[in-house]
């Protein structure tokens, strides 16, 4: 299998004494859609900046589809492109200006760099405010500005680090639409994100990482059957003052008078209904109470916490 | 792959550097009312005052009329502390707002990114120095020497005040940090290197002592390439400029590989 990241044994002491990184390893397939979960201070952002060279590594080896980061570096970054969780673009420069400029970073003449930030600028929405100073952006579109940027010189592995924190629903949807359009055309996706809700509509591969050490790297579709039990949340007609008993089933009152009923994995609903109906409780809707991913993530980081 | 045959970097090197240079030009032009008019009015104050009113009273320095004497020193003096602030408050600039980012996940080689700001600096300071050139002869006539002489001095001081400028934003985490050296250092050592005076006017001892003080030698190199006159040996300020030039961009080079105050 071909690789568009290998992470061999990565560790990064800040200082003399913080750990952030006690020698991870993982690998993320070319093509693939790859998640990079955790809580905050777990490492995600000191790993994700050493792949870009914004941090230095104490030790162990980063490849970019094979090239050594430390000794075939220049070919390794021009394959690579980088969202970062902050805005880093100069913010009196004017939009169309900070795209050409980091296309010229990466060898592409004014020219072809003009076409390409057109594409993506209008790709991304953003066309129109080509002339204005990227201060003067909304959060949304600094958002996409730095997509634009990190996409102008086309690269094969593109690294998105908080990419939709502090987007609208709409845009959100939209961003994701967008990069699943990228990751289907084949460009390799690595993304961390707090929206777990994200991470489990985008990716297929994802790894957990808490204190400096992966706790989980699988697909998700592994990952999400390790949960054994979903919460179902249905709205009745009248308010229900106690949940009905349900046999077979754990239930509660959850906020605003709904019924909240635990299923165990594999288990029918039908039960639940037929129950409900003989009890004279009309149902007019049914939702997931949590992310299922958010529920799967949050024990594991328990879990280690506990150990 | 190899770099040779990746489009990408077929044209990295020149491509890169270019962008780096227009950008900064991009930079100091788009705020020229902070960056070119400044030192127009500051020059053109002490040709007024210093040439004009109180030189007509001094009489002659180093055989010459004393604003024919301080006109040298003065462009000098523009170049230096331009090319100085060029690269210090972009490159800091940078730093602070965490551009400098978009360089550094780039294939740009350290000294590449160097050489670009460097030249950049260079640019603000010679474009500086032109003006105030140009502003000089409403008060006094230039017969230059030396041209060759005059470009090299100024171009090769430029080069070196931009990369200190370079090592100041380095090491600068906040924007105090970038005044204190002009301030402090640059100002004073400026106007004790032969700008106003001719050293042989002070006492042996302290002749002596200005003698560390590197100014001095881009003063007088650039005031023979105009008048001819120096206090000191051509060959001794060019080799003494080349050499702190050379030092300085080893020491740049070195800090940019380690990443010292850009990565973590």
């Amino acid at each position: 299998m071909a690789f568009a990241l290998q992470i061999d044994n990565l560790k990064k002491v800040y200082g003399s004494q913080t750990e952030a990184l006690k020698g991870i390893s993982f690998n993320v397939a070319e093509g693939d859609f790859f998640a990079l979960l955790g809580p905050n201070g777990a490492g995600k952002s000191t790993t994700l900046g050493i792949v870009s060279s914004l941090v230095n590594k104490s030790s162990g080896g980063v490849k970019i589809f094979g090239y050594d980061l430390d000794s075939q570096n220049a070919i390794a970054k021009s394959l690579l492109g980088v969202v970062p969780q902050e805005f880093n673009f100069n913010q009196f420069e004017k939009v169309y200006d900070i795209v050409v400029t980091q296309a010229g970073y990466y060898g592409i003449p004014a020219k072809e760099a003009g076409k390409r930030a057109e594409y993506y600028l209008k790709k991304l929405g953003l066309w129109d405010k080509r002339s204005t100073p990227s201060r003067m952006l909304s959060g949304g579109m600094k958002r996409r500005l730095m997509i634009a940027r990190a996409l102008v010189h086309d690269p094969r592995l593109l690294i998105l680090d908080e990419p939709t924190a502090g987007v609208d629903i709409e845009l959100r949807r939209s961003m994701w639409e967008f990069l699943k359009e990228i990751n289907a055309q084949g460009t390799t996706i690595i993304l961390t994100t707090h929206y777990l809700e994200e991470a489990e509509a985008l990716c297929r591969n994802i790894a957990i990482i808490d204190k400096g050490s992966i706790l989980e790297n699988t697909t998700k579709k592994a990952l999400l059957a390790k949960l054994n039990m979903e919460t179902f949340v249905l709205e009745s007609a009248e308010p229900l003052l106690e949940p009905p008993a349900l046999d077979g089933y754990v239930t509660r009152l959850g906020g605003d008078g709904n019924l909240e009923v635990d299923v165990a994995r594999g288990a029918m609903l039908n039960g639940a209904f037929g129950q409900l109906d003989a009890a004279g409780i009309k149902v007019t809707s049914m939702r997931t109470k949590a992310n299922r991913l958010e529920e799967l993530f949050v024990k594991l980081v328990e879990n280690k916490s506990s150990r | 792959m190899s770099l040779a045959t990746n489009p990408v970097h077929r044209n990295i090197i020149w491509v890169s550097f270019t962008t780096i240079v227009i950008r900064e030009i991009r930079r100091f032009t788009r705020i020229w009312a902070q960056t070119l008019l400044p030192p127009a009015i500051t020059m053109s104050l002490y040709f007024v005052i210093f040439g004009n009113l109180i030189g007509s009273r001094i009489g002659e320095m180093g055989g010459y009329d004393y604003m024919s004497f301080i006109v040298p020193g003065l462009i000098m003096m523009s170049v230096i502390t331009n090319s100085y602030a060029n690269v210090v408050s972009s490159f800091f600039g940078m730093k602070f707002q965490h551009s400098i980012e978009e360089l550094l996940v780039s294939p740009v080689p350290n000294w590449v990114i160097l050489a670009g700001y460097v030249t950049g600096g260079v640019a603000r300071g010679l474009a500086v120095g032109v003006i105030v050139t140009l502003l000089s002869l409403a008060f006094t006539s230039l017969e230059i020497h030396s041209l060759p002489v005059t470009i090299a001095v100024a171009t090769l001081t430029a080069i070196l005040f931009s990369l200190g400028g370079f090592i100041n934003a380095v090491y600068a985490t906040k924007f105090d940090d970038i005044a204190i050296v002009p301030t402090f250092i640059l100002t004073p050592l400026t106007y004790l290197g032969g700008v106003f005076y001719s050293i042989s006017l002070l006492p042996e001892f302290w002749q002596t002592v200005s003698l560390a003080n590197p100014i001095l030698y881009m003063v007088n190199a650039f005031r023979f390439g105009i008048l001819g006159v120096s206090d000191i040996s051509l060959s001794v300020a060019l080799t003494m400029i080349v050499g702190v030039v050379m030092l300085l961009t080893w020491y740049s080079l070195r800090l940019l590989n380690k990443g010292v105050g850009i990565r973590q």
